[in-house]
């Protein structure tokens, strides 16, 4: 058992409870010791940040604590008032977003808004607080750091702006971190240089955190002890190495083995290896003068699953784009299907529109919030393939039964469908054109591991039942690995390499591509050591 | 900016341009003319004939809306058909006195409004922000001309704590000007408090909803702070746009509060000139008028893109 004396934060039943009744958090309880890092897992509605925000005595959109006590550093934060809980955020408990784009003032100065908390509290005096922050941002091996505070926000990089949150959570000293997903935004170079600055800087100030996430490679590096959470519940709690090698429950084994698979190499398809149905010849593209896309030649062959990864600004969105006919090309020629293809999708005639289909990153955004299932998958049925009728009905169930889905979902509103769901019916609303090649942009990044490897598991199906040939765009090298027989590396708008998969995974040949896939997280808890070891050297 | 600033320029003188015309035409469209009006009752054929030719009228439309244009552009706002005074003359002191008039309103209703629309916004869906709501929106569904005639039977007529009339003089004291124009003043205010209000509550609450605003609130900041420091001057944008647009309102939208108040500004002076058909007199008043408003809606767009802490601040190359 812990001294009571040691525990900067304990947490005994909690019960958070949404607007509406429903039930976020139920039963949690757990203790945190002064320089201990606990590791909340789970996938989106699990409650991990709901739990985060509770230990601030801060509930999001009108969730409200029902019940349970939450003690930190010897203050109960349930039974107090608001002044005591604003007393106690941003002095001795801070939170770390996902998004520090998204948590900083725009309008103001990063130097500023770092010291608010300290001198608002009374904790620190201007100077002092100034002289910390310094520090801080020494430790964190911010660049120039006596005039980086002066910047604002949209002046310096996402990986800047992420430790500049780091220094503002930690700028009155606090016992206790909040750390929300606060890698997952940024590129996975980026992010095992964040992670391991944040880890050094917690470790030389004893300060403790929840450190929230879906990643569990990244916890591991990171996390003494791991709490899995599903809707809302505890599943298990343990020390990291424990929770990993020797999972208990079965929820915890699926998501281990998810990640392990990830680490699997592709398996191919049967049909690969047809004729050429994309070709780009020298291809340069841009917007306004700026060149994104710069002397990229690449072909795919029909029944192929070509990825296309790379870092956000690598190039790889223009290039789906490009494919797409959303922007022309400035020079170069691409061909499909051994015809030439026009620049711009207003100019193709219907069959290459039919022929070329894409599914997008967010599904919430894509689909038609006032459209049922059945008009947005019927839709390109009679808009390409003229059905009508008995027959438009019949194709819409044949769809729904491809992707998985029951003939009653036809009149759902997306509104009434998860994530995954949505999903499912913007693959079945690109193949109700019957295309040849679907343009695949992050299609699984902003979904849930287990849903996204749903997805996977339907994109590669399709594959084997349609020959369906894909291009992919992603920056999660895990899937790359699960999905593509061939892969292109993109960097500043070029490619750097572009070989089958499983060759280019074992022996990578361009720096960047080994940087790229040394940077991929392990389960493996020695992980970042390693790295930064052999970085080091 | 500079290029920016000289685009709304430009639009802003093609939309003066346009306004010219359809004001013109306008007032050709209207039956009668300012020979008709001068003569009245003594109106023979030939004498208006004579009249017609004496001021010009018997050239045709499109050559005297040109000669206007051409005389305009030098500056020159031309004289008044009724009475042989430059337009100039008559206009600019009438202007003053609006002006004076919409200030005094600006004064006391854009404060109050935008401090209303924070307060609102602040304590959304408390009893203050319905009360609020509901009165503004009580005051802004009347007509001025009912207000007006409201607040004279209520502050003048019962008690005569203030003059029905606001009767302007040269010379007049400053108190003594102070007091005869609250009435309108008032009616102004109340017209024009609403939409501000609505306005900034509508914008501050959209920041509000941002991530950074949760942020300070974990950093335990008071209400206050966060609202102050935070909120509002990142809702400095759309709150500057609708106060221009009302201050535009204050100096344009007065014809009827001048005319319940018998205050002598620029509204009144375009209602005379409109009723007699004195075109140049016309003409040179709806030319003040859109070139205020232009002029007010420019600056509000300007000032918001000169807010925007990415144009004033920009990206610092790392090369």
């Amino acid at each position: 058992m812990t001294e009571v004396a040691d525990r900067v934060l304990s947490i005994r039943d909690l019960r958070v409870v949404a607007p509406n009744g429903a039930v976020l958090v139920d039963g949690i309880s757990l203790d945190l010791k002064r320089g201990e890092v606990l590791g909340l897992i789970g996938e989106s509605g699990a409650g991990k940040s709901t739990i985060g925000l509770a230990a601030m005595g801060y509930g999001r959109g009108g969730c409200r604590i029902a019940g349970g006590q939450i003690t930190l550093t010897g203050t109960e934060l349930t039974q107090s008032g608001k002044s005591v809980r604003e007393a106690m955020r941003g002095a001795r408990i801070a939170y770390v977003a996902q998004s520090a784009a998204a948590a900083f003032d725009p309008s103001m100065r990063l130097d500023r808004q770092i010291i608010e908390a300290p001198v608002q509290h009374g904790v620190m005096t201007a100077p002092e607080a100034r002289a910390w922050m310094l520090e801080l941002f020494r430790a964190l091996q911010l660049p120039n750091p006596e005039s980086f505070g002066l910047r604002y926000p949209h002046q310096v990089s996402g990986g800047q702006l992420q430790r500049a949150m780091m220094a503002m959570a930690m700028a009155a000293k606090p016992d206790v971190l909040v750390l929300d997903e606060p890698t997952t935004a940024l590129d996975v170079t980026t992010q095992i240089e964040v992670l391991a600055l944040l880890r050094d800087t917690m470790r030389r100030y004893g300060t403790s955190a929840l450190y929230i996430t879906h990643d569990l490679a990244v916890v591991a590096q990171i996390a003494d002890r791991l709490m899995v959470l599903r809707h809302g519940k505890e599943v298990e709690t343990g020390a990291t190495g424990e929770v990993l090698q020797a999972p208990k429950a079965d929820y915890t084994r699926r998501l281990v083995a998810e990640r392990e698979g990830s680490l699997r190499p592709a398996r191919g398809s049967q049909k690969a290896g047809g004729e050429v149905l994309l070709a780009l010849d020298r291809v340069s593209a841009g917007y306004s003068g700026l060149t994104i896309l710069n002397d990229v030649s690449l072909s795919l062959r029909r029944g192929e699953t070509l990825a296309v990864v790379g870092e956000s600004g690598s190039g790889k969105s223009t290039l789906a784009r490009l494919v797409a006919g959303l922007l022309s090309p400035a020079a170069g020629r691409v061909t499909f299907a051994g015809r030439a293809l026009e620049g711009s999708y207003r100019k193709r005639g219907i069959a290459d529109l039919k022929a070329i289909q894409m599914i997008y990153q967010l599904p919430d955004v894509a689909l038609n919030p006032r459209q049922s299932v059945g008009e947005t998958i019927a839709r390109p049925l009679t808009f390409y393939r003229g059905l009508k009728g008995t027959a438009l009905r019949d194709e819409l169930r044949q769809l729904l039964a491809l992707i998985g889905l029951p003939d009653d979902f036809a009149d759902r509103l997306p509104g009434a469908l998860s994530g995954g769901q949505k999903q499912r019916v913007c693959i079945a609303r690109a193949l109700a054109a019957q295309p040849d090649l679907l343009i695949c942009d992050e299609v699984t990044s902003a979904l849930d591991p287990l849903i996204a490897e749903d997805i996977l598991n339907l994109l590669r199906k399709l594959q084997d039942e349609l020959g369906m040939t894909y291009l992919f765009i992603t920056h999660d090298l895990s899937v790359v690995r699960r999905l593509a027989e061939r892969t292109v590396v993109m960097q500043k708008g070029r490619i750097v390499e572009d070989r089958p998969t499983a060759d280019l995974f074992q022996t990578p040949q361009a720096a960047y591509t080994r940087t790229l896939l040394e940077s991929v997280p392990e389960l493996r808890q020695d992980w970042l050591d390693d790295i930064m070891a052999r970085r080091a050297r | 900016m500079t290029r920016v600033v000289l685009v709304r320029l430009g639009w802003g003188l093609l939309t003066l341009w346009i306004v010219s015309v359809l004001v013109f035409a306008g007032t050709e469209i209207l039956p009668g003319d300012v020979a008709a009006a001068i003569l009245g009752q003594n109106a023979t054929p030939e004498s208006l004939a004579a009249l017609r030719e004496t001021l010009g009228l018997d050239v045709p439309a499109v050559q005297r809306y040109f000669s206007w244009l051409a005389n305009f552009v030098r500056g020159d706002l031309g004289q008044s058909l009724t009475n042989r005074q430059p337009v100039a003359d008559l206009l600019w002191p009438r202007f003053w006195n609006t002006m004076a008039l919409a200030a005094y309103a600006a004064a006391v209703s854009l404060p109050l409004a935008v401090t209303l629309g924070i307060l609102s916004a602040v304590w959304r869906g408390s009893v203050f922000d319905r009360a609020a709501n509901v009165v503004a929106l009580a005051t802004v569904s009347l007509p001025e001309y009912f207000l007006g005639l409201l607040l004279i039977l209520l502050l003048s007529v019962h008690t005569g704590l203030l003059p029905s009339l606001a009767d302007t003089y040269d010379g007049m004291g400053f108190l003594a000007w102070l007091k005869a124009t609250t009435l309108p003043m008032i009616v102004l205010t109340l017209v024009t408090v609403a939409q501000v209000m609505r306005m900034t509550r509508t914008a501050v609450l959209a920041v509000m909803d941002q991530p950074y605003i949760e942020m300070n609130y974990l950093k335990g900041l008071p209400n206050s702070r966060v609202v102050l420091r935070h909120a509002v001057p990142n809702a400095a944008a759309p709150i500057i746009n609708v106060v221009a647009f009302n201050i535009a309102y204050l100096i344009t939208g007065v014809v009827l509060v001048e005319a319940v108040f018998n205050y002598n500004g620029l509204g009144r002076f375009m209602v005379d000139a409109v009723s007699k058909r004195d075109l140049p007199m016309v003409q040179g008043a709806a030319m003040v008028f859109a070139a205020a408003y232009i002029l007010l809606n420019m600056m509000a767009d300007i000032g918001a893109i000169a807010l925007n802490p990415r144009l004033r601040h920009p990206r610092i190359s790392e090369s």
